[in-house]
C-alpha cells in the first residue's frame, strides 16, 4: 500500500475479496475452485490492474482460471476469466513493467537474502524483478541465497499431508539461509515465508523472514522497526 | 479406470517417505548423487543453442505420434514383418510375461541374459519366468547390482543410485564367486568383477531379451541406447532376441531418432552421445540372432491415450531428468513412491497406468514445484497433470472424508465476506490462549500438528488488513 501510494498509484481494496481458490485446485477440488474464481473474477471486473503480492495467487489466476472456466463450460466465466487476467499481475511486475521503476524509494538498513518462489520462478518467470527492486533499496545489504532456485518444502497441503518430506526440503533451505549470512529472508510469496519462518522461529535461528513489500515500504523512520503497518501478504 | 481389480493398492506414500526419510545413508547417497548429474546435466544442455526448439519438437512428434498411434503401430509391425521379424501383442503384463517365457521355453533356455528394460520390470517378467524354471539374468551393471540384493530399481535410469560403491562392494564380496578377497570399491575393480561374472554367461546364452527406448515404424527399427555394452552384448550374441516394448515407444521415422538421440543423452547421463546406440531391423542370415521377436505391450497404456490432459505422460522417452531435478526424490528416493517409475514421473505414470484408486497418494507427493517441467526434454507438464489427478483421487474418495467436508467448509467461508469476516474474528479469539508474540508453537490438532510438529505458525493479526483499511488507516 504504502510503495503504490508512494509511486502515485490509486489503491482500492473490494472488501468481497476472500480467496483466489489456489488451496482447492491444488488439492483437488476443482468445484470449489471454480465457484471462488467466478467470485474473483466478479470482484475483480471493474478494475483497471489488479495486483497481488503473492506469486502463487497470480500464477493460479493467469495459469489455471482459464483451465477452470473450461471446465466448467460456462462461456460467461471463459470470456471473463479471458478479459481479466491479462490485467492481474505480481507486484513486481506492476513495479517493473508498467510502473517502470526500480527504485521506489525504499531505505533499510540490513543484511537481507532473496528466496525466489517457485511459482514466481518458474510459472511466472520473475526473473531479475524483485532483485533490481531490492539491489535500488538504500542501505541494503543483499546477500546470495545458496541454491536458490529450490523449493523451501512448502507446496500448499503438502506440508501438512507429506509433512515429513515437506520439512527434510525446509531444512536444507533453512541451512541455505543461515549459510548466506543473512539477518531477513525475503520472498514474493507469503506461503513460503509462512514456511521458511515457522521454522526459523520453531529453532530461535536468529533470522526473520518479512515479504519484499515490507521491505520495499521500509524508509528511515521504519528502519528500526523494520515491519510497518499493514503487512502485505499476511491478513489477504 | 479397466486396471483397478488387478493392481493391489500400493502403500501410501508419506509413510513410505518417512521410512527414507531417517535412513541416513540413503540421503547422503541420494543428496550426492541428484546434485552431480543436476551439475552435469545443465551443463551438457547449456551447450546446444537450440535446446528449446529441440524439446519442442521432441514433444511435438511423440504428440503427433500419439494421436495416430493405431495406424503407426500397425505400420510398425508390417515394417518388423518384412525384415524378418515376428511381432506380438500383449494386452497386460500376464499375457507379455506368458508370451515370452513360451518364446524361452520353446527354445529350451535355461537362462536367458537381459539387458535393463523398465517394462519388464513393470511386468514383473523374472519372476514369471523364475516360476517357468528360467533364470533371468540381469546384466545392467546397477540392475545386477539390484537383482543380487533381492531389491527393486530405486530410480528409472540408474536402479542402484540408493548404494553407495562400499555397499556394492560388500555386496559383490557377499554373492560373487569372482570377487576377490581383497577388492576395492574403485568403481573400475567392481565393474570388472561383475564383467567377469557376466562374460560367460553371455557366451553361453541361447535367449537374449532387452527392451526398447525407440522402435521406427516406417524401418521396423529398434533402438537401444546405453552406456555398458551389456545391452549390446544381449542383442547380438544370444541367437534369439525378444524385444518387450510399451506401445508409446514408437516413432514414426527414422529421421526423429535425430531429435531423440540428441534429447535424450543429455537430459539422462549429460552426456553429448551416449558411448552405444544399438539399431537393429529384423534378421539377417550369420549377422546377430537369427529369431527376432517384438511383444508390444499396452498394460494400461490405451487408457492413458483416453485421459486429454494425462495422455501427455506417453510422452515420456524415460530420461529422469525429472528424478534428478526433484527435492521431494532427492530426500525420499524411489523406493518410497512404491512403483518401477518413481520421482514426478511415477507421480503421475503410475496413478494413471493403475487408477488413482490404487496410487492415490501418489499425485500429492509433490510441492508443485515445477523443476520437473522445467528439465522434462519432451515437454510434459508434470504439474499440471498432477493437478488433474488430485481432481480425479478426491472424485474418487468421495464426498465424506474429512477433508472433503472441511474444504467445503472453507469454500463456503471464503465464499461469503461476512463469514469470512466472523471467521477471522473467531480464530483471533481461539487462538488468544496459544498465540506468544504473534507465533503459535503449541501443537495444533488433526492434520495441523504436522505443520506444528517442525514450525511455529504466524497467529493471525490482532487488525486485519481489511479492518486497517475499512478504518480509513
Amino acid at each position: 500500500m504504502e510503495v503504490l501510494e508512494r509511486l502515485g498509484v490509486t489503491v482500492e481494496f473490494p472488501a468481497t475479496q476472500t480467496c483466489c481458490g489456489q488451496l482447492h485446485f491444488n488439492t483437488g477440488y476443482g468445484p470449489e475452485a471454480a465457484r471462488l474464481a467466478r467470485r474473483f473474477v466478479e470482484t475483480f471486473a471493474p478494475s483497471e490492474l489488479v495486483v497481488s503480492p503473492s506469486a502463487s495467487c497470480v500464477a493460479m489466476v493467469r495459469g489455471h482460471y482459464p483451465r477452470l472456466a473450461a471446465l466448467s463450460g460456462d462461456q460467461g466465466l471463459i470470456d471473463a476469466v479471458a478479459e481479466l487476467t491479462p490485467r492481474v499481475l505480481e507486484l513486481t511486475e506492476l513495479l517493473v513493467d508498467r510502473l517502470g521503476t526500480t527504485d521506489v524509494g525504499a531505505y533499510f538498513p540490513h543484511r537481507v537474502t532473496y528466496h525466489p518462489s517457485c511459482h514466481g520462478l518458474r510459472m511466472l518467470e520473475l526473473g531479475e524483478r524483485p532483485l533490481n527492486l531490492l539491489r535500488a533499496v538504500r542501505g541494503i545489504d543483499l546477500v546470495e541465497l545458496p541454491g536458490a532456485s529450490e523449493c523451501c518444502g512448502f507446496g500448499g497441503t503438502f506440508a501438512v499431508k507429506n509433512a515429513d518430506t515437506s520439512v527434510a526440503m525446509l531444512t536444507d533451505k533453512l541451512r541455505a539461509i543461515l549459510d548466506s549470512g543473512a539477518e531477513v529472508c525475503t520472498a514474493t510469496d507469503s506461503s513460503c515465508l509462512m514456511q521458511i519462518g515457522g521454522a526459523l522461529s520453531r529453532q530461535r535461528a536468529g533470522v526473520r523472514t518479512m515479504h519484499l513489500a515490507e521491505i520495499l515500504a521500509s524508509r528511515e523512520q521504519h528502519a528500526a522497526g523494520g515491519s510497518p503497518s499493514g503487512s502485505a501478504g499476511a491478513s489477504r | 479406470m479397466s486396471h483397478d481389480m488387478e493392481h493391489p493398492p500400493l502403500s501410501p506414500f508419506p509413510a513410505a517417505a518417512r521410512l527414507a526419510l531417517a535412513d541416513t545413508q540413503l540421503r547422503a547417497n541420494l543428496r550426492h548423487a541428484t546434485h552431480t548429474i543436476r551439475e552435469k546435466r545443465d551443463a551438457a544442455v547449456a551447450e546446444v543453442d537450440d535446446w528449446q526448439a529441440l524439446r519442442e519438437s521432441g514433444r511435438a512428434i511423440k504428440e503427433r505420434t500419439l494421436r495416430h498411434l493405431d495406424s503407426h503401430l500397425l505400420e510398425l509391425e508390417a515394417s518388423v514383418t518384412r525384415a524378418g521379424g515376428t511381432v506380438h501383442w500383449a494386452r497386460d503384463g500376464d499375457e507379455c510375461n506368458r508370451i515370452v517365457a513360451d518364446l524361452v521355453r520353446a527354445h529350451g533356455a535355461r537362462e536367458v541374459v537381459k539387458a535393463k528394460s523398465l517394462t519388464t520390470e513393470e511386468t514383473r517378467l523374472n519372476a514369471a519366468l523364475a516360476r517357468h524354471g528360467i533364470h533371468a539374468l540381469e546384466t545392467d551393471l546397477a540392475q545386477l547390482i539390484i537383482q543380487l540384493a533381492g531389491e527393486t530399481p530405486s530410480h528409472i535410469l540408474v536402479p542402484a543410485i540408493h548404494k553407495n560403491r562400499a555397499e556394492v562392494r560388500e555386496l559383490f564380496l557377499r554373492s560373487l564367486p569372482q570377487a576377490p578377497a581383497d577388492l576395492s570399491d574403485d568403481p573400475r575393480a567392481l565393474a570388472e568383477v561383475a564383467r567377469l561374472h557376466l562374460r560367460e554367461r553371455f557366451l553361453a546364452a541361447g535367449v537374449g531379451i532387452s527392451g526398447a527406448n525407440f522402435a521406427v515404424a516406417e524401418t521396423g527399427t529398434v533402438a537401444v541406447v546405453e552406456s555398458e555394452g551389456n545391452a549390446r552384448m544381449c542383442t547380438t550374441l544370444p541367437d534369439v532376441l525378444i524385444t518387450v516394448m510399451g506401445i508409446e515407444k514408437l516413432i514414426p521415422t527414422w529421421e526423429d531418432l535425430e531429435v531423440y538421440l540428441q534429447l535424450l543423452p543429455r537430459s539422462a547421463t549429460a552426456e553429448r552421445m551416449n558411448p552405444y546406440t544399438s539399431l537393429w531391423t529384423g534378421v539377417r542370415p550369420g549377422d546377430g540372432p537369427q529369431e527376432f521377436h517384438l511383444v508390444l505391450i499396452d498394460n494400461g497404456r490405451t487408457s492413458v491415450l483416453a485421459d486429454e490432459v494425462g495422455r501427455q505422460a506417453l510422452r515420456c522417452i524415460r530420461c529422469s531428468a525429472c528424478l534428478n531435478v526433484c527435492p521431494v526424490y532427492e530426500r525420499t528416493g524411489g523406493h518410497a513412491y512404491g512403483s518401477t517409475y518413481s520421482g514426478p514421473i511415477g507421480a503421475i505414470l503410475t496413478p494413471l497406468l493403475v487408477g488413482v484408486r490404487n496410487a492415490p497418494t501418489l499425485p500429492y507427493a509433490s510441492s508443485l514445484c515445477g523443476a520437473c517441467y522445467e528439465a522434462c526434454p519432451v515437454k510434459i507438464n508434470i504439474p499440471e497433470v498432477l493437478l488433474h489427478l488430485r481432481q480425479q483421487v478426491v472424485g474418487a474418495e468421495g464426498p465424506r472424508t474429512r477433508e472433503a467436508v472441511a474444504m467445503r467448509l472453507l469454500a463456503v467461508l471464503f465464499g461469503h465476506r461476512q463469514l469470512y469476516e466472523r471467521a477471522q474474528r473467531v480464530g483471533r479469539l481461539l487462538q488468544a490462549p496459544l498465540a506468544r508474540r504473534g507465533m503459535i508453537r503449541a501443537r495444533l490438532p488433526g492434520p495441523l500438528a504436522g505443520w506444528t510438529d517442525a514450525r511455529d505458525l504466524p497467529a493471525l493479526a490482532a487488525q486485519s488488513f481489511r479492518e486497517w483499511w475499512g478504518r480509513g488507516r
